[in-house]
């Protein structure tokens, strides 16, 4: 066992993992922040998307002691400080962007990597940056719309509804 | 998994060392070596972690010209600092993976592993790279040596790859629609003492160059100049996503299109 | 000016709110003080026999709860099968004992040998290592028709053969279709595959299950459509624990699609387990393991004729099928291709005379069982192929042969067995063509031409059976479970609403669609009004989610439920009002008497009914509680026409989708934000489908595509923006609401028009390409160019 702590939605954690506990495992089991989901073992699906560092990461194919010092972002930590959706969790209910919610943490986190990069994405830029995120609900359509709205973009030319 | 030990050595001299123990594995940036390990399809007593050595981070211009990338430095990074010194890679490095891998698979830890489908083999084989280990310097036509199968010794580690900048590259990916990783991917690296063009994705003997297409574009630099070249399908890998002939196929319209494309 | 409450309005989902937070609690998230890991040993063979099992080691190694084997599951019950289909001679189907764990016999790589409990699922995991199988492989059964030949290899060497049913419908008009084809001006035939399917919701299958000493009490916690189908199969049929002593619990589920609607052993075993160590037992699937044991999709290989007279008039059909059962029957398994297939065959046509026969075989594979669509995307792809197909060998455009055809008047009794009650298949199409500008095909083919790109455009239409189903029929029809479902409407004293329906949402919106309704016939705010399900324990009863049944069926029961409730608080009122009950109107949340300037709001008459001290007891009870169940007259017959546009690069044979357009008929539409996102993500399937997805087998009976890096799921850059309109409303005739349902419409009616505009591309370039299985993989489109 190998302790280790990292600053997670801006909080200080610690826990002692096996070198085998990946870093969804330590989020879920030990700390409880079961937002992050876990839905392939072959870092396809995405629904596992965290930050680390600021960066996008697939939290079921890093170990946790590679988080070791590292700041950690969830989906938990998405919201505004007073409870409200942020810009993006906003748009993707605004746009009906999810259905059974289950890859809904990862493409949220994915978004929010996306519009650090590039504030304004197209359509195809969107698409692109979502190839490792699976969803098997919506089609995709009110995903991307969602993100372009998100941005800023006007999407009402896109098909209604 | 099985269980194993993980340590994060911060210099290359102690990851030489701790890689020294029985059953210990060097771990990139794990976005292969997780899975399989998942799969229990690995049973390494110890990781040991390459992602905290800052000297192995990083992409740089040597004195000859060549661009220099640290063996720990992740896609996305190359995708954005060697973009002003050689953007053929810096595109390939861009395109490997989704964002979430790129942002931790390392070039080091897809040149050691040498996937027969992996994107990093075609540039380095193409770019006649130098692959630079903790105790030697790797020509990279001396280091793939067939699928999943390198020069490396047990316990080295790729430090740095050196790639010479050619005149014009590109590289072409065909993706495998479920992996996403190459059906075929070719790279065209056009150098002022020729052109070479490696494959990757297609063969059972993983990356390879393709001879006939070099010496043709070497002497006339024109996709046209490969209509009459015909890759054999022989020794080409045929499986669920497409026969041998589908992959030799693309390997002359992949090529085609990167010296198309190449700039 | 669109609505924005109640009926027809689009209100943002309020359960989104906990999805996009992190704050929804699907299975996996269930975490229990004691709980023990299983880690199921699965077969890595596809047949064989099973000489011993040695698990003395298992058991001794660290953290070991207990392993148990088939021996341990030898006194229960096998999983069952819900539906007994009769054959074309009269016969049941043969229906083989389904066992939890494997006992005596491996019949498909996947399949449960031996489970270890243990403290910690790595411990489970190491342990299964160290189990000992002595096994004698068999030849593994894999094609269907090689399965159906004299002397194959069986499956189940108790049964005659490896066929279940040899089903011909309608049987007593075999001879008479025999004779239409004979005597046609012209047959088109086409021999196709309907590719077998893995329905992959993102959320993979999970199970705790815990049990109760101190009152004997089982708790099933599960990722199911449908709990109380759960409680009722496996309380009922392999487990032996009553009712009362069983409570299933669905909470949020990451996904159906129909394979979730089935009872699985690993549910069973959960269960059975938890008494047996005495404490919590959890499974998580893996993604790999739901490969192997989740039960696939589609997988039918079929021949379809049709005649048509000189004038190109549909005169019959006539298909043969050879459909996969896998290695056992799942919960729905046989009624699949038979009730859920041949009776789609008449399409949205007036064929006079129709003959469907379907050989269900068992083979050394994952159980097959329904997925989104279900039979109906089976028969829809063949029906509209052929009809394709025949436009293009009588030259003939293939929207006129299609319009020619129709179906015009209704109701429509079709010549395979069920009746249309509404529909208007003039007006989707008119205007699908309207929506994907049809008319200026032309000139985007002219484009993609001079790009080196051939652009091909596929268009088809669809009918389907939703709202399954009325009980007498289904049940003659060999179902063993009526088709019913049940809603309680309980109104608390101070006026707000608590709905416990049958219907499970996963990922449907009902928490948001449902409380709609309600704010629509009482006039209250829909923030009024919550939605419970998915707990056997809260809501009364419920067949569940599947078959596009949600609104139709249980939304009904809302209604009829809702219904009593009003008729009930209009007597309160009345008394209130000192008026007649017949009198009272309510609107807007107001009961009236008519003509006057009285009323009371609806919060003071709730009241009343918890606080009756000014109240008719004598004539009604207090309290405002009402359950209703609904049991549908019909199926629904939700219909539309679809168009797809393709390029493909002729170099390589990728397709790629340039414009999908959809025009649906789904009667009335209570929420159209919600109704568009199921025909978006359904659409995504079907393209999935035709283009990419592909569950494949080799002749050892190995699973070739066993995980994302082989299967190919949709992804964002595969898919375009899609253009769907459901302004075509033909309302039900038969459910209070005029509802249809729209679940599985995308996935029924797309992936035709995908490979009519993939088949339309090809002959554009001159290619006489007539048909290319699904998926259409760009190796398989350049070969069927190459040998062209």
């Amino acid at each position: 066992m190998a302790s280790v702590s990292m600053t997670v939605n801006g909080r200080e954690v610690s826990g002692d993992v096996e070198g085998r506990t990946l870093l969804s495992s330590f989020l879920r089991d030990d700390l409880r922040l079961t937002g992050t989901h876990v839905g392939c073992d072959t870092s396809q699906c995405g629904a596992c998307v965290v930050h680390v560092n600021g960066a996008a990461v697939k939290a079921c194919t890093m170990f946790a002691v590679e988080a070791d010092g590292a700041e950690v972002a969830t989906i938990e930590g998405e919201a505004n400080a007073d409870g409200s959706l942020s810009v993006i969790q906003q748009a993707f209910q605004d746009h009906h962007g999810l259905q059974c919610g289950f890859c809904t943490p990862g493409m949220v986190m994915s978004a929010a990597a996306l519009l650090k990069e590039n504030p304004t994405p197209t359509e195809a830029e969107i698409r692109e940056y979502l190839e490792g995120n699976i969803c098997r609900c919506t089609g995709y359509h009110n995903i991307v719309k969602a993100i372009m709205a998100a941005s800023g973009q006007d999407v009402a030319a896109i098909a209604a509804e | 998994m099985y269980a194993f030990d993980i340590e994060r050595p911060s210099t290359i001299a102690d990851a030489v060392t701790a890689l020294q123990g029985e059953d210990a594995q060097a771990l990139g940036g794990g976005q292969t070596l997780i899975p399989t390990l998942k799969q229990r399809l690995a049973a390494p007593s110890k990781l040991v972690s390459l992602s905290g050595i800052g000297e192995m981070q990083g992409v740089c211009v040597g004195d000859d010209g060549a661009v220099c990338i640290g063996g720990a430095t992740t896609h996305a990074t190359v995708s954005r600092e060697a973009a002003a010194h050689y953007p053929g890679l810096a595109a390939l490095a861009s395109h490997i993976g989704d964002p979430a891998v790129r942002n931790r698979g390392t070039i080091g830890g897809s040149l050691a592993n040498n996937d027969p489908a992996a994107c990093y083999p075609a540039a380095a084989l193409a770019s006649g790279a130098t692959i630079v280990t903790n105790n030697r310097e790797i020509a990279a036509d001396d280091y793939f040596q067939g699928m999943f199968s390198t020069a490396l010794d047990e316990g080295e580690v790729i430090t740095e790859v050196r790639f010479p900048v050619p005149q014009a590259a590109n590289y072409q990916k065909f993706l495998q629609p479920a992996s996403r990783f190459a059906l075929v991917g070719v790279f065209v690296a056009k150098y002022a003492d020729g052109v070479r063009v490696a494959v990757t994705g297609a063969s059972e003997n993983g990356v390879f160059r393709w001879a006939e297409a070099e010496a043709a574009l070497s002497a006339d630099f024109s996709a046209s100049t490969l209509d009459g070249l015909n890759m054999d399908a022989d020794g080409m890998i045929a499986d669920l996503h497409g026969s041998s002939a589908y992959r030799a196929h693309l390997v002359k319209v992949n090529t085609k299109r990167a010296v198309d494309a190449a700039s | 000016m669109p609505k924005d409450s109640g009926i027809g309005a689009s209100p943002k989902r309020r359960e989104d709110v906990r999805f996009l937070t992190g704050a929804g609690k699907y299975t996996d998230d269930i975490n229990i003080y004691g709980q023990t890991y299983v880690h199921f040993l699965r077969a890595d063979v596809a047949h064989a026999t099973i000489n011993s099992i040695d698990t003395s080691a298992a058991a001794a190694m660290p953290g070991v709860v207990q392993i148990f084997t088939g021996a341990d599951f030898e006194a229960v019950g096998g999983i069952p099968c819900g539906w007994q289909v009769t054959d074309r001679f009269g016969e049941p189907m043969q229906e083989p004992r389904h066992p939890v764990i494997a006992h005596g016999t491996i019949r498909h790589v996947g399949e449960i040998v031996a489970a270890v409990v243990g403290e910690t699922l790595a411990q489970a995991r190491d342990a299964a290592e160290a189990i000992v199988l002595d096994l004698t492989e068999k030849p593994a059964v894999v094609d269907m028709k090689a399965a159906a030949a004299d002397g194959s290899t069986k499956v189940h060497d108790d049964l005659t053969s490896n066929i279940c049913y040899d089903w011909g419908f309608v049987e007593e008009n075999r001879d008479a279709v025999d004779q239409a084809i004979k005597d046609a001006a012209h047959v088109t035939t086409l021999e196709l595959v309907n590719n077998r399917l893995v329905a992959n919701p993102m959320e993979p299958r999970v199970a705790v299950g815990e049990y109760s000493r101190s009152d004997d009490m089982h708790t099933l916690h599960t990722t199911s459509q449908n709990p109380h189908v759960i409680r009722l199969l496996m309380g009922a049929f392999v487990l032996g624990i009553p009712e009362h002593k069983l409570r299933v619990v669905a909470p949020d589920v990451g996904g159906g699609f129909g394979t979730k609607i089935f009872h699985y052993a690993e549910e069973a075993f959960c269960t059975f387990a938890a008494k047996a160590v005495n404490r919590p037992v959890k499974w998580t699937s893996t993604r790999s393991e739901a490969f192997m044991s989740d039960a696939h999709g589609r997988d039918h290989v079929t021949k379809i004729e049709l005649a048509m007279d000189a004038d190109n008039n549909f005169t019959a059909v006539r298909t043969e099928t050879y459909a996969n059962m896998g290695a056992y029957l799942s919960t729905f398994a046989s009624s699949v291709p038979t009730w859920l297939h041949g009776t789609l065959m008449a399409g949205n046509y007036k064929t006079p005379l129709i003959y469907v026969n379907v050989k269900a075989m068992f083979t050394n594979t994952v159980p097959v069982d329904a997925y989104r669509g279900a039979g109906r995307p089976e028969a829809t792809f063949q029906l509209e192929r052929v009809i394709d197909k025949a436009a293009r060998e009588r030259g003939v455009d293939p929207i006129a042969l299609r319009r020619q055809n129709f179906v015009t008047e209704f109701p429509y009794a079709t010549p395979v067995a069920v009746e249309y009650d509404t529909g208007d298949y003039e007006a989707t199409m008119a205007k699908l063509e309207e929506i994907a500008d049809i008319g200026g095909f032309a000139a985007r083919r002219a484009e993609s031409e001079k790009n080196g790109k051939l652009r091909g455009l596929g268009v088809n239409c669809y009918i389907e059976a939703c709202g399954i189903a009325p009980s007498n029929l289904v049940g003659q029809l060999g179902a063993r479970a009526g088709l019913y479902d049940a809603a309680t409407v309980r109104v608390n004293a101070t006026g707000s609403i608590s709905v416990m329906v049958g219907a499970h949402s996963h990922g449907q919106g009902h928490e948001t669609s449902f409380p709609q309704v309600i704010s629509e016939m009482i006039g209250i705010p829909e923030d009024q009004i919550d939605i419970v399900h998915g707990d056997t324990s809260k809501i009364p009863f419920g067949m569940g989610t599947y078959g596009s049944r949600s609104l139709a069926v249980c939304g009904s029961a809302m209604v009829r439920a809702a219904e009593k409730v009003i008729n009930k608080a209009k007597k309160i009122a009345a008394h209130l009002l000192e008026a007649s009950d017949a009198d009272i109107e309510l609107k807007d949340g107001q009961f009236s008497v008519a003509g006057t300037d009285k009323s009371v709001a609806w919060g003071d008459v709730t009241l009343a009914a918890y606080v009756p001290h000014n109240y008719p007891l004598e004539d009604i009870e207090p309290g405002l509680e009402e359950t209703a169940f609904y049991d549908p007259a019909n199926f629904t017959y939700p219909a539309g026409a679809y168009a797809c546009e393709v390029e493909v690069d002729p170099d390589t044979g990728k397709v790629t989708i340039e414009r999908f357009s959809a025009a649906d008929d789904f009667g009335n539409v209570i929420n159209p934000m919600i109704v568009s996102g199921q025909v978006h993500g359904g659409i995504a399937q079907g393209v999935g489908q035709a283009l990419l997805e592909n569950c494949a087998y080799d002749e050892d009976g190995q699973l070739i595509s066993a995980s994302y890096m082989d299967y190919a799921m949709p992804r964002a850059d595969d898919l375009p923006f899609y253009s769907v309109d459901h302004s075509c409303q033909t309302p039900c005739t038969h459910n209070p609401l005029g509802v249809k349902g729209c679940g599985e419409a995308g996935a029924i009616g797309s992936p035709p028009s995908v490979v009519n505009a993939v088949i339309d591309a090809l002959q554009s370039g001159g290619k006489n390409v007539t048909h290319i299985d699904m998926p259409m993989s760009p190796s398989r489109v350049w070969e069927a160019m190459n040998n062209a």
